[in-house]
C-alpha cells in the first residue's frame, strides 16, 4: 500500500440518485484514498455502474456531493470532469468501432493537447507538432497496453479481451489521476483476466488512483487495497479485503444476501 | 489513421482546371462550363453537410435556408443598400452563423429524428419568410438586378471566369476541411459520432463540437448562396424549398456518406441530372431522385465514394 499520508483524492458524501420511483443509490458516503486501489462490489442492480455514472460526469446526482482533490465536481459536465483528471472505462465496451486502434487512444489524449478548428483547417506548424506528440504519446500506450502491433486494426475488429485492454488504454490517455474501471474482466478468460489484473496494478504502480467495479472475486481480493459492498444502493460493509471477506460471509449467512 | 490521399485531389485540381478548355472543344458539352459553376455552389454546401453528418453523424434538413440567408443578404444589401458585394456575401456569412448558432445550440441537444425535424421546421420557417417578408424580400416574385462580382477591376462576368472563382472557391473549402478531418478536431467528431458517452468521457465537449461544425457547414452554404444570387443576378424562394434540402441529402447520400470525396461527386452528379440529364422528366423528376436515393440505401449504403473499396474486396477473395 502506497498511500500518501492517507489523502483522500475522491469524497462521496450522502449521494442519492432515485430514477423516478427507483432509488439505485441511497445515502451514499465513501472515500478513496490517494493511489490506492478500491474496490466497489455487489450484486447485480446494486448500483454500482450509477455511481460511476455520477463521478464521471454522465449525470448529476439528486443529492448529495462529490469532491475530487477537494474540489466539488458533482454538477461538472463529464467532459469538465473529465478535464479534471478523472478517466474511466465501460461495462459494455464503447469503444469508437469506427477508428483504428491507435485512433482510439490518441483521441484518449483530448485532454491533453488540443487544437482549434482554424488551426486544424489551416494545417499550422503548432497543430502538426501536436498531432505528433499525441501519436508518440498513443504508441507509447499502445505498448504498455500490448497492442502496438495492432495500431492500423479497427477497433471492433479486436477480439473483446482486447476492446477491454483497448478501453484502458484510451482512458490512459487522457493522463487521469483517477481511472474508474467498470468490470474490466467481465467476459475475459482467465489468461486475460490474469493480463487485466497485473495491468490495473501496473497502472497503479504508476501512481494513479483506481476505482474498481468487478465482480470476479478473485482479481478483488488479490489487488484491491479497499473494498466497498453495495446492496441496492447502500453500503453494507467496507474496508480491507479480509475483513470484508469476512463480514460477507456473516451477512450471507445471516441475511441470504448474495454479494 | 484517417489519411485522405494527396493524389486523387491533385488530379481533381488538374480536372477543374481544364475542364473549360476541353468542354470549348466539343460543341456538345460547350454549355456544361455554366453548369459546372451550379456544381461548385451545391458542392460548397455538401463538403460541410459531409463533415456534418458523415463525419459527426448529424443532420440538417434544413440547409437550403442558410443556402437562402446568405442569398438574400447578398441580393438585399447590394439591391437596396448598395454595398460592395464582398462586403454582403462577409455579412451574409456572419448573419448565417449568428443563426446557426442559435438554432443549433438547442436543437443539436436532440439526436436522430429530433433532430431532423427540428432543422425541418427551421427550413420550413425560413422559406415561409422568404415568401412573406415581400418588403424585403420581393417575395415569391423575387428580386432581380443583383450585381455581378468584380474585384480591382477584374470582372467575373464571363461564365468562364466565374467558373474558375467558384471552384477556386470549393478546391480551398475542400481542402481546409479535408485537413479538419485529419486533425483531432476530426477524431472527435467522429468519436462523436461512434458514442457521445464515451467522447464526453474522454474530455470531447460534445455540444460544442457539434455546433462548432453546424455553423461551419452553415457558412459555406451561406457562401455558396451569395455565389448563386452574384452569378444568377436574380434569387425567388422557390430555389430553397425544402425539396433543396432535400436534394442536398441525395447528393450526400448518392455520392457516400462517410466519405469527404462523396460530396463531390454526388453534388457533380446529381446538378448534371437536374439540369441536363433529366431536363425532359420535368414534374417526374422528383420520382427518379426518390429512385436514385432507394437504390442507393439499399445497394450501396457507403455511396459511390465506397465502390473502389467494393471493388478491391473482389480483388482480394
Ligand atoms: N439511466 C437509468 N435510468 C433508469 N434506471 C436506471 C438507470 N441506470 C441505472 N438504473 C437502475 O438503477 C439500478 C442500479 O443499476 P446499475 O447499473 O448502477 O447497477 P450495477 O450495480 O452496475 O449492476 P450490474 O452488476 O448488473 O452492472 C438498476 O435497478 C437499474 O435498472
Ligand atoms: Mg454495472
Amino acid at each position: 500500500m502506497n498511500f500518501v499520508e492517507e489523502e483522500n483524492i475522491l469524497e462521496i458524501n450522502r449521494v442519492v440518485m432515485t430514477f423516478g420511483g427507483l432509488m439505485a443509490l441511497s445515502n451514499l458516503n465513501f472515500q478513496v484514498k490517494k493511489g490506492s486501489i478500491k474496490a466497489i462490489i455487489g450484486p447485480n442492480g446494486s448500483g454500482k455502474t450509477t455511481l460511476f455514472n455520477i463521478i464521471t460526469g454522465s449525470f448529476p446526482p439528486t443529492k448529495g456531493t462529490v469532491r475530487f482533490k477537494g474540489r466539488s465536481i458533482e454538477h461538472l459536465k463529464a467532459h469538465k470532469i473529465a478535464d479534471r483528471g478523472i478517466s474511466r472505462t465501460f461495462q459494455t465496451v464503447e469503444l469508437f468501432g469506427n477508428m483504428t486502434v491507435m485512433e482510439n487512444v490518441m483521441l484518449g489524449c483530448h485532454t491533453q493537447v488540443r487544437t482549434s478548428f482554424m488551426a486544424s483547417g489551416f494545417v499550422l506548424p503548432q497543430s502538426r507538432r501536436k498531432e505528433k506528440r499525441i501519436r508518440e504519446n498513443a504508441l507509447k500506450i499502445l505498448k504498455f497496453i500490448g497492442l502496438a502491433d495492432k495500431f492500423k486494426d479497427s477497433a471492433d475488429s479486436l477480439p473483446l479481451g482486447e476492446q477491454k485492454l483497448l478501453e484502458i488504454g484510451r482512458a490512459l490517455a487522457s493522463e487521469p489521476e483517477l481511472i474508474c474501471l467498470d468490470e474490466p474482466a467481465a467476459g475475459l478468460n482467465e489468461t486475460e483476466t490474469h493480463m487485466a489484473s497485473s495491468l490495473i496494478k501496473a497502472i497503479n504502480a504508476k501512481g494513479i488512483t483506481v476505482l474498481l467495479v468487478e465482480h470476479d472475486m478473485k482479481v478483488v481480493m488479490n489487488i484491491s487495497d479497499e473494498i466497498l459492498v453495495l446492496n441496492y444502493g447502500q453500503k453494507i460493509a467496507e474496508g480491507l479485503p479480509e475483513d470484508v471477506r469476512n463480514s460477507l460471509s456473516v451477512i450471507e449467512a445471516y441475511l441470504g444476501v448474495e454479494a | 489513421m484517417l489519411r485522405i490521399a494527396k493524389l486523387p485531389i491533385v488530379i481533381f485540381a488538374v480536372f477543374i482546371i481544364t475542364f473549360p478548355w476541353i468542354a470549348s472543344q466539343i460543341p456538345a458539352i460547350n454549355h456544361y462550363t455554366d453548369i459546372m459553376v451550379f456544381a461548385g455552389i451545391y458542392c460548397l454546401i455538401t463538403i460541410g453537410l459531409s463533415l456534418f453528418m458523415g463525419y459527426a453523424g448529424q443532420i440538417s434538413l434544413g440547409h437550403a435556408a442558410f443556402y437562402g440567408i446568405g442569398a438574400y443578404v447578398s441580393a438585399i444589401l447590394t439591391v437596396k443598400y448598395g454595398l460592395n458585394p464582398w462586403v454582403c456575401m462577409c455579412i451574409g456569412m456572419a448573419v448565417t452563423a449568428a443563426v446557426a448558432l442559435l438554432v443549433g445550440a438547442p436543437s443539436l441537444k436532440l439526436k436522430g429524428h429530433y433532430l431532423a425535424m427540428a432543422t425541418l421546421a427551421f427550413g420550413i420557417i425560413v422559406f415561409i419568410i422568404f415568401n412573406e417578408e415581400t418588403e424585403w424580400t420581393g417575395g415569391p416574385d423575387g428580386m432581380a438586378g443583383i450585381p455581378g462580382l468584380s474585384l480591382l477591376g477584374f470582372d467575373f462576368s464571363s461564365v468562364g471566369r466565374y467558373y474558375y472563382l467558384v471552384w477556386g472557391i470549393v478546391l480551398a473549402a475542400f481542402v481546409f476541411t479535408v485537413n479538419v478531418i485529419q486533425s483531432g478536431t476530426g477524431r472527435a467528431l467522429r468519436a462523436i459520432h461512434a458514442s457521445e458517452p464515451a467522447a464526453s468521457a474522454m474530455g470531447v465537449d460534445v455540444s460544442r463540437f457539434k455546433i462548432l461544425v453546424f455553423v461551419y457547414s452553415a457558412v459555406l452554404a451561406s457562401l455558396a448562396g451569395s455565389l448563386y444570387a452574384h452569378y444568377l443576378n436574380f434569387v425567388n424562394p422557390s430555389t430553397f424549398d425544402l425539396f433543396f434540402s432535400i436534394k442536398l441529402l441525395i447528393m450526400i447520400a448518392l455520392g457516400g456518406m462517410h466519405n469527404i470525396w462523396g460530396a463531390v461527386i454526388g453534388a457533380g452528379l446529381i446538378t448534371f441530372l437536374s439540369y441536363e440529364w433529366l431536363y425532359y422528366f420535368e414534374e417526374f423528376e422528383v420520382i427518379v431522385y426518390g429512385a436514385i436515393l432507394l437504390l442507393v440505401t439499399i445497394f450501396l449504403p457507403k455511396g459511390l465514394a465506397g465502390v473502389p473499396g467494393i471493388v478491391k474486396g473482389w480483388f482480394r477473395k
